[in-house]
């Protein structure tokens, strides 16, 4: 039996390590604190802090949503601000990563002591922080994340963009008012959580509006021979056909049935809304429609005024994201105006009490879920251009 | 004989050899007790992302490091021991939450993370059989294959979340039990590296063809090195799992898999004490970069920038990582070191 009198060498580092650790503990409280008392005393800022994917693969979706932020926020400052304060942004890469927006926020909601957090763009980053926002009780609002999870995380997070089935319904109303059709057939992606939502809500609805759905056929992602299922549609003689799925199989199963002989409109999702839509389709994409969170050509004049103030300051026309970061920013702010005052739990309940809010991506409504309740545009495909066609209210 | 000790080099067995361990993880408990309450949440948060990247850095040094076996697919094991503690505990929060809640938890959690561990080893022993044969860049490509096959199919299995990823996964990750895991994977490594099976996975890395000669089974030592190093990555998973509360097949890309092969090679290749620093290092530098911006000495973002250069630097002007083969022990003065040979010197002997 030896033990060595002197203190063996990772006894050193354990304590050595321990001690460093407990020193950088208290420092950065102590350095808190005196955070916390110049931002008090200043006291003309409202911080808010913003988690975006500024860099990494998703790169475009976070500057696109952050520009739309940072032209809200000037906008309101160029105003005078709220209640007479500033608004000041602070924004956090997360590179694209669930754990670096779990970090991010944490940060900014106790070191930055933000008010309220906005973003992120994707659900999957959204998820891995509305669970710590909700444990501190501060607002946020996810501008486009669309997975009905996000918001089921806690009262104090939002969304003000529309979850998936909603399109649905949309399309349904559109088909019904719009293109006065009685005769749909739907041919939907079984595999896809997003496309049998589409389709359910749309049958729904279109069946309440007075309409029958004639055939209801279903495909998988990744199927390229739909040949069987178009022509047990083509026997139905369908007025219109919904295919609520991604561009890809669209674009196949639109140039499918036009050699089947099946001549009428198709119509679907935000799935749709890509380039290679056209690219793969073709001609045959012509005259269908699909449902979209926004668009640029919409004449509403705060659309319009939007457009011109975006393009003025990056350059560039504003994209879905760039809208939508833009609403959601505007949401924060007309709920902070309403509330009596800028605790967290007031904003919250000025969020959850918006009503009707004109956002550039259509009339916002906060639903019991905290789920945003608003118009879609119906974009209608000409000779492979996206045209706005009309808004559908909810 | 002496030069190259069989044993462990301080002489001592059983309890005498382990007490500082066990020291360190009463430590562990205590601290958990009484400090770690205070702590600020967000130097707690990367505190913990410290503690889980040391336990995969050390795990995958006994692979790359100790053993010289170029694997690329930590991050798949990683999630194969996180999804699969995940989807228990989800499955019992579902059924059985009363389980979850005080004691029971804390002995389920154990259950739970050494099972993901033990799932995850056996993806190790399943895909170390056939392609630990391969040597080099060989190896490197068909680990990097795993972890992607990994990621894809997890991508596509719904039962799992798919894309959408696996939240509201119970909390029950604390200071105590990442840091417990800490200090145990280091304890199995040091113990094992410095044992006649650890001299294997060394000999191994000097020279196969001379370890065979000499009667080391290299197959067997690698795929055994292979393994363990698995086993440690699955259990850090499921750590991370419970931590976070949410799990996405995005986090573990082969990204993943480089970061913690920068950890081990910036440490230097077959240092524990290396891996560690590297690890803390690496994870505290990513947030602490921050402050640039924050404070407003750069207008835009660099933090990423910054972080890539240092790690240039830091490989130029030390190729063999920041601790080469030694350990902090080496650095003491020779008469605290108890008779314990440096390995640096010890491979200086062989060569």
């Amino acid at each position: 039996m030896k033990i060595s009198p002197v203190l063996n060498t990772f006894t050193r580092v354990v304590i050595a390590t321990t001690l460093s650790l407990s020193l950088a503990a208290c420092t950065k409280k102590s350095n808190n604190a005196s955070q916390d008392a110049t931002q008090n005393a200043a006291g003309d800022t409202i911080l808010v802090g913003e988690v975006g994917s500024m860099t990494g693969s998703e790169g475009t979706f976070g500057t696109s949503t952050h520009n739309g932020i940072d032209l809200a926020f000037k906008q309101i400052n160029a105003k005078g601000g709220v209640k007479g304060k500033k608004l000041a942004l602070i924004s956090m890469d997360d590179q694209g990563k669930p754990e670096e927006a779990a970090t991010a926020v944490t940060k900014l909601i106790t070191q930055n002591k933000v008010a309220a957090i906005l973003g992120e763009v994707a659900s999957s980053r959204s998820l891995a922080m509305a669970p710590i926002a909700q444990q501190y009780k501060i607002p946020m609002v996810t501008p486009s994340s669309t997975n009905p999870k996000v918001t089921e995380q806690g009262d104090y997070i939002f969304r003000v963009c529309f979850i998936d089935p909603f399109q649905g319904t949309v399309m349904a109303k559109f088909a019904a008012q719009n293109l006065k059709l009685k005769r749909v057939a739907i041919l939907r992606d079984v595999k896809n959580d997003y496309s049998v939502g589409l389709a359910d809500f749309f049958t729904a609805t279109f069946t309440q509006l007075g309409g029958t759905v004639v055939e209801d056929q279903a495909y998988s992602s990744g199927d390229t021979d739909f040949k069987t299922q178009l022509t047990n549609i083509k026997g139905k003689n369908p007025e219109a056909l919904m295919v609520p799925g991604y561009y890809t199989e669209v674009g196949l199963i639109a140039r499918q049935a036009r050699e089947a002989g099946i001549k009428v409109p198709l119509l679907g999702g935000d799935g749709w809304d890509s380039p290679k839509l056209t690219e793969i389709g073709g001609v045959a994409m012509n005259g269908s429609f699909f449902s979209n969170h926004y668009s640029q050509e919409d004449k509403a004049p705060n659309v319009q005024t939007f457009v011109e103030d975006y393009k003025k300051i990056h350059g560039v026309a504003p994209d879905g994201l760039a809208a939508m970061g833009y609403d959601a920013a505007m949401v924060l702010v007309d709920a902070m105006n309403r509330s009596p005052d800028l605790a967290s739990g007031n904003i919250r309940a000025a969020l959850a009490a918006t009503k009707d809010y004109p956002g550039v991506t259509g009339r916002i409504t906060i639903n019991e879920k905290r789920d945003a309740v608003k118009s879609a545009v119906v974009l209608n495909i000409d000779n492979g251009q996206f045209k706005y066609q009309t808004t559908i209210n909810p | 004989m002496s030069q190259f000790p069989l044993t462990h080099p301080g002489g001592a067995h059983g309890f005498v050899a382990a007490w500082k361990w066990l020291a360190a993880l009463a430590l562990v408990w205590i601290l958990q007790f009484t400090l770690v309450g205070d702590l600020d949440p967000y130097f707690f948060t990367i505190l913990m992302y410290a503690g889980i990247n040391v336990v995969l850095a050390v795990s995958l040094n006994l692979v790359n490091g100790f053993t010289g076996q170029f694997s690329m697919g930590h991050a798949g094991f990683m999630s194969i021991g996180g999804y699969t503690a995940a989807f228990i505990t989800l499955f019992l929060a579902e059924r059985e939450p009363a389980l979850l809640q005080g004691m029971s938890g804390e002995l389920v959690f154990i259950g739970v993370l050494l099972l993901g561990g033990i799932v995850a080893g056996a993806a190790g022993y399943l895909v170390g059989l056939p392609s630990l044969r391969l040597k080099g860049d060989y190896l490197a490509i068909v680990t990097l294959g795993f972890g992607e096959i990994i990621r894809v199919v997890i991508l596509n299995v719904n039962a799992i979340g798919g894309a959408r990823g696996l939240p509201n996964i119970p909390a029950l990750s604390s200071f105590g039990w990442v840091f417990s895991w800490v200090v145990f994977t280091t304890f199995v490594v040091w113990r094992l590296v410095n044992s006649s099976h650890g001299r294997e996975f060394l000999s191994v890395r000097e020279d196969e063809i001379a370890a065979e000669a000499m009667g080391v089974n290299t197959t067997r030592a690698k795929v055994r090195a292979f393994v363990i190093g698995a086993f440690f990555a699955g259990v850090a998973g499921g750590l991370f799992a419970h931590y976070l509360r949410y799990l996405n097949p995005q986090t573990f890309d082969f990204n993943r898999s480089f970061e913690i092969i920068i950890m081990v090679v910036l440490g230097g290749m077959g240092s524990i004490s290396g891996s560690i620093f590297a690890a803390v290092f690496l994870t505290f530098i990513r947030e602490a970069l921050r402050y640039l911006k924050d404070s407003g000495i750069t207008q835009l973002d660099y933090r990423m920038v910054i972080y890539a250069l240092m790690l240039i630097v830091l490989m130029l002007t030390r190729p063999n990582g920041i601790f080469g083969t030694r350990e902090i022990g080496d650095l003491l003065p020779a008469r605290l070191r108890r008779g314990r040979l440096p390995q640096g010197r010890a491979e200086g002997i062989i060569r």
